[in-house]
């Protein structure tokens, strides 16, 4: 980095290069993070097609028993193959893909092959349940568990920090589906103070808030001991770096130095470990919404697997990739955003 | 606590006495220490690895490192007790009264942080204004630029001299009356080395600061302090004027460590120290040093020897001091200064090496030539990044050169060591940096030793042990520490034995890449010791790179000095040393810390303006 | 004194705290397995046999009762434990072969075969977990195989980026540029110079990852999507038996407390030993 460079060294130069191209060089000179974050959705977006074939050639590479399993076992061969004609099964992998990838393109998911009806219309209004459940999880997991976490990280061996330690630590090898089925009992079962059970007449979870409890205390339980425990070994190491030694030997008073000089430079891991934790998130739902049969999109994979029904499977999969991929380019570029070095070599 | 001023009046600004610190569990890692210091001086502590000498620093800000308690003895500053004192106000002194620069000022600065910001926020915490003004102040004060546009900047865009002056700033910014200094120049290129110590001279003259500098290297201390303090086992052993303990040191260990310390232009063999260093759980009861002191009489072992006082201002701490022979330095008689046959053992020519990363090409070396008679010693020296080490790569098949030939006996290598025929690398031996690193550490010392035998030379599996005995004997190593595994040798050990292992082929071609850079210099002066002595029994060419011009005077024969990939001279020892022809050999020359007489154009010359320092280190 | 006191304090109690947790573990995880492999041998009905009427309450005959099917509790309890914990340690197993190979290659080699092995890595380490599982049964059928395959698939790519990484620190070392400079074979100095020290890498990363296997495997056979009715599995009973778990509570708290005592246990024994090699677990746990 040669001297005379600005701080944030977006227009740093490396020495003996000629001036800028005109056009698209120049402008990839001068906004080198607008560079970075186009290149990592386009890796993403091929990332996501590369899982897209990963999906179809994972439900559909076996010749399929999806004819028979909507006819029934006692099908003839001959109304199998009709069957199997209508489905477009008969045609070559590399078409079936060509013909599934064109028409999610275009807005068509195909249509469940257990009762016909367009895969849009049944996981759209499970989409928008699915979201309210992880976006209260979310809201009330990460700020609590960050500042427990922080709390804990910063006097390894204190009182704060056995206690939440050890807590955290059996609370993320406990399976969630059999938490969710304690609560249950306590809760349901025992105390009668909530629903067992998410079934919903009619209006979802925003009318009826009720339902959301259970799940929502499963998913905070088991996502807060992770979050805790990632975030507390982020802090601790940054406590134990030299330039936090070197703020104490210069008379920076403790608190100070915790919240000016330490929490910056944990800035970025914490970020890292909200993301693996919504990651987390994204897989745990489809146990903790099967548990409780809550209406969103985890409890309607699950279905779809156990009746074969492939379109839903696809379409659910290819979604939740999407939004899995989606969450560590997020946390790559807010990454790059918090953290000097690498802002200033983007 | 408030109204107290915080500047040291008239007195000692420095008074330490009977200073205890232990671990945990009892043992001492620093004890009966007594300093004191006043106004515009500097006091050097020196000492090797293990001797305490950070953990007394530290503990001038009354500061100890967990697991450490300050369990004995008493810290004064400026007037005030710094022992016993609650955390709090210990936090108000340290940065005003006194203040620490630490030794790696990468490390040591907030990555996240704007520098202008990191000086504003000691002044901050001291409740002192941190306005615009006394950034830029600050920053003048250690002759960085004193712009916004270098105050915005953060840690990683700055040099190393950069940072160090930084964090020198950062040590001023509240105008303390002590500052501690521990090795603030380890890991800095010679030149910017000079211009940091020329800085340390002028705060101690123009601000009439008091100094502790720590160091391993007494070269540095030398041209440094005024008073100077050795450590050892945890020990002060002597103490006084520093011409005059560096002139006639009393304490045997003082002398040993004078008499291991390389010096150009005043050429001596050096001797290293016998025995090693022991941990602080394995102290002996009477005198630390007494197992490896060759004046030792029976009372030494029986007790700790109090520090005395003897004439002309000083203290040691042994009871045969007066039986200290003086210092007697002998001319070199390196192995490796005639050539043993008259064609070239090894020949490299136009050599052109290359850093290929993304984004950029750096090169190493261009257009290299020069060459190595059979049982000659030859220097490649250079600083960091002049392309040395990767010449040696080249040579030893493990980097792939861009152009450029490497013959052996007049043949052609191959550029993969795993494309050359077994004889040449059987001939050609390396010996890298790192003795944490030159050793497998899951195999035995006499396995690693025995391995390349028996590949290279077919030897039988016994055979090959038989042979790694007796190299552990030649490497002065006792045969029983073939049955350990490198985890319980010390560093100086270690490249013992991989010198061993190199030696198990029996080349003809030693490559040494700073082979005892990273060892305390007693323990440098004995693996060269033990290298000369191989030399000359076996016959060997020696390949010896090297950025301390000390250590290759007392070796070599001939001498290249290499910048940023390019031969800028060759030609004997004497000629490259005693007169230069090369600006870039004068630099060097005139920077390299002594102990005498400063070189011609010494430091003082050689010191830049800080911004002049170079940008950040290109990769080695 | 300075407040040092203060921190020695709590060197000590975070040193006390990692010896009992670890013991902790260590006991918690030798009586599960224990039940798991030897409760077969003790099982006083078949797990399979119907012996009585459903949802029983415990007696002399059925010291836990009867489950769903009037299975007794005890036997299949008893019988219950290998599916989760020897498809877990299976498919932990099969992985560590698979992504070691896959890692020291990539790690070692300068040519393609590094970027090639690794970006086929990343598309995989890219699917949600779970995700995977569900897709492959979907596909190939609800089978223990599957299942193994499964959860060996999520491990792969993760066990080779870290084998990978510690081959590629390890390949600079001195001794093994001192191998190549020797000319030591490709194969030698993979297997005598870098593979016995990464032995460290893999125990550190072994135990949390078998945690994440047997909460897979758990959780695909609660769903019935892994072992198949009627054989006994823990998890798979605790989702049979959840509708009578008012009348029945046995039939669910057992196995729930079994498999919560095993992973507890495996995740306590994996914090001690990390915490020995000086590190922790959450390390293990960002890297996946």
């Amino acid at each position: 980095m040669s001297v005379g460079t600005t701080a944030v060294g977006w227009d740093a130069e490396p020495s003996g290069q000629h001036e800028p191209r005109a056009g698209t060089g120049a402008w990839r000179a001068r906004h080198p993070l607008a560079v970075f974050v186009l290149r990592r959705v386009a890796v993403g977006l091929l990332l996501l097609f590369a899982l897209s074939v990963l999906v179809f050639l994972g439900t559909q590479i076996l010749p399929g028993d999806a004819a028979a399993s909507i006819l029934g076992r006692n099908a003839t061969p001959r109304a199998l193959a009709i069957m199997n004609r209508t489905l477009g099964l008969d045609k070559p992998l590399i078409t079936r893909y060509g013909l599934w990838i064109s028409g999610i393109l275009h807005g068509d998911l195909g249509r469940s092959l257990v009762s016909g009806e367009p895969v849009s219309s049944i996981i759209g209004y499970r989409i928008v349940n699915t979201l309210i459940l992880a976006g209260t999880a979310s809201i009330i997991m990460i700020p609590l568990a960050v500042a427990l976490g922080v709390l804990a990280g910063r006097k390894p061996g204190g009182a704060v920090d056995n206690v939440v330690s050890s807590g955290s630590l059996a609370m993320i090898a406990v399976p969630e589906f059999i938490l969710g089925t304690l609560l249950i009992y306590l809760l349901a079962v025992q105390l009668h103070w909530l629903p067992a059970v998410s079934v919903v007449l009619s209006g979802g979870p925003l009318t009826n808030p009720k339902i959301l409890v259970l799940p929502v205390l499963t998913l905070v339980i088991v996502g807060s001991a992770y979050i805790i425990r990632m975030v507390r070994a982020g802090i601790g190491e940054v406590m134990r770096s030299d330039y936090i030694e070197m703020a104490r030997l210069n008379g920076v008073p403790e608190r100070r130095i915790v919240l000016r000089h330490a929490l910056r430079n944990a800035l970025a891991p914490t970020v890292q470990v909200i993301a693996l934790t919504l990651q987390w998130l994204v897989g745990g739902l489809f146990i903790v919404e099967t548990v409780f049969a809550y209406p969103g999109i985890g409890a309607e994979l699950v279905q779809a697997v156990i009746a074969r029904d492939i379109p839903v499977v696809q379409s659910v999969a290819l979604l939740t990739a999407a939004v899995y991929i989606g969450i560590n380019i997020l946390a790559d570029v807010l990454i790059v955003l918090l953290v000097p070095k690498l802002r200033t070599a983007a | 606590m408030n109204g107290e001023p915080l500047r040291a009046g008239p007195g000692p600004v420095l008074q330490v006495s009977d200073l205890r610190i232990e671990l945990g569990n009892g043992l001492p890692v620093v004890e009966d220490v007594d300093l004191s210091l006043t106004r515009g001086r500097i006091l050097g502590i020196v000492g090797e690895s293990g001797s305490g000498k950070t953990t007394t620093a530290l503990a001038l800000l009354g500061y100890t490192r967990p697991g450490a308690r300050l369990a004995a003895g008493s810290v004064v500053v400026g007037g005030r007790e710094l022992t016993g004192r609650p955390e709090a106000e210990l936090r108000q002194l340290r940065g005003t009264l006194v203040s620490y620069v630490p030794q790696d000022p990468g490390t040591a600065l907030n990555p996240s942080m704007r520098i202008g910001v990191q000086l504003a926020e000691v002044l901050r915490a001291h409740s002192l204004s941190a306005t615009d003004q006394e950034i830029r102040t600050a920053l003048g004060r250690v002759l960085l630029p004193d712009d916004v546009e270098f105050a915005r900047r953060f840690p990683h865009q700055l040099s190393g001299g950069q940072q160090q002056r930084v964090a020198i700033a950062m040590a001023l910014v509240c105008q303390p009356s002590l500052v501690v200094m521990d090795e603030p120049t380890t890991g800095l290129d010679v030149v910017t080395q000079a211009s940091v110590l020329a800085e340390v001279r002028r705060l101690r003259d123009q601000l009439g600061l008091a100094i502790v500098y720590v160091s391993h290297n007494l070269a540095v201390i030398a041209e440094l302090a005024d008073e100077l303090a050795v450590m050892y086992a945890g020990r002060i052993v002597e103490q006084g004027p520093t011409a005059e303990v560096l002139s006639t040191p009393r304490h045997p260990y003082s002398r040993g460590l004078v008499a291991s310390i390389p010096d150009f232009l005043e050429r001596q063999q050096l001797r290293g120290i016998p025995g090693v260093a022991v941990g602080i759980e394995s102290r002996p009861p009477g005198c630390a040093f007494a197992p490896r002191c060759p004046q030792r009489v029976a009372a030494c072992e029986e007790a700790v020897p109090a520090l005395t006082a003897i004439p002309g201002g000083r203290l040691v701490r042994c009871i045969e001091w007066q039986r200290t022979p003086p210092l007697a330095p002998v001319p070199p008689q390196p192995a490796g200064l005639q050539a043993l046959g008259p064609a070239p053992l090894l020949e490299v020519r136009s050599l052109r090496a290359v850093h290929r990363s993304r984004v950029s090409e750096v090169v190493a070396a261009a257009g290299v030539s020069f060459s190595v008679a059979a049982g000659e010693t030859v220097a490649l020296v250079g600083e960091s990044g002049s392309g040395k080490t990767t010449i040696g790569r080249c040579i030893s098949g493990l980097h792939r050169p861009a152009a450029g030939q490497i013959l052996l006996d007049g043949k052609v290598l191959a550029a993969d060591a795993s494309a050359r025929p077994r004889e040449a690398r059987r001939r050609i031996q390396i010996i890298f940096q790192n003795p944490y690193d030159s050793l497998n550490p899951k195999h035995r010392v006499l396995d690693e030793i025995a391995r390349p035998a028996q590949l290279l030379l077919g030897l039988s599996r016994t055979a090959a042990e038989g042979n790694a005995r007796a190299l552990l004997e030649r490497v002065q190593l006792s045969p029983g520490i073939g049955r350990r595994f490198p985890a319980e040798l010390s560093g100086g050990e270690r490249q013992r034995v991989a010198i061993a292992r190199a030696l198990s082929a029996q080349p003809s071609l030693l490559i040494c890449d700073e082979i005892t850079s990273a060892l305390d210099v007693s323990v440098q002066a004995t693996v060269l010791e033990v290298l000369a002595q191989l030399q000359a029994d076996l016959g060997l060419a020696v390949l010896f790179i090297s950025h301390d011009l000390g250590v290759v005077a007392s070796i070599a024969g001939r001498v290249l000095v290499l910048e940023s990939g390019v031969v800028r001279e060759h030609g004997s020892l004497d000629a490259v040393l005693g007169a230069p022809r090369h600006d870039y050999t004068r630099r060097l020359i005139g920077a390299a810390p002594r102990l005498g007489q400063p070189a011609p154009g010494g430091p003082m010359a050689a010191g830049a303006r800080a911004a002049d320092d170079p940008g950040p280190e290109p990769v080695r | 004194m300075i407040a040092v006191g203060q921190r020695l304090g709590a060197q000590r109690r975070l040193r006390f705290a990692r010896s009992w947790s670890g013991r902790i573990g260590l006991a918690l995880t030798v009586s599960v397995v224990a039940v798991a492999a030897f409760g077969p041998l003790f099982a006083p009905h078949a797990p399979t046999a119907l012996v009585g009427p459903a949802y029983a309450a415990p007696t002399g005959q059925f010291p836990l009762g009867t489950d769903e099917l009037g299975r007794d509790v005890l036997s299949r309890v008893l019988d219950g434990g290998r599916s989760v914990i020897g498809y877990a340690l299976l498919a932990t197993a099969l992985a560590y072969v698979v992504g070691a190979g896959i890692g020291l290659v990539a790690g070692y080699t300068r040519s393609l075969a590094d970027p090639a092995l690794m970006r086929l890595m990343d598309v995989l380490l890219a699917f949600p977990p779970f995700l995977l599982l569900l897709v492959l049964t979907t596909g190939f059928g609800s089978s223990p195989a599957v299942l193994v395959l499964g959860v060996m698939s999520i491990h792969v790519p993760g066990i080779a980026r870290i084998i990978r990484a510690a081959t590629i620190e390890t390949r600079g070392r001195g001794y093994v540029e001192a191998a190549a400079a020797r000319g030591e074979s490709r194969r030698a100095i993979l297997l005598r110079e870098i593979l016995p020290n990464i032995t460290g890498t893999v125990v550190a990363d072994a135990a949390p990852r078998l945690t994440v296997s047997i909460l897979l495997v758990a959780s695909l056979n609660f769903l019935g999507l892994g072992v198949q009715p009627p054989n006994a599995d823990w998890a798979l009973m605790i989702s049979e038996n959840r509708p009578g778990m008012t009348i029945q509570p046995w039939c669910v708290a057992v196995p729930a407390l079994l498999i919560i005592g095993l992973t507890v246990g495996v995740n306590l024994l994996a914090d001690a030993v990390a915490r020995a090699r000086g590190t922790s677990i959450d390390e293990e746990l960002v890297r996946r």
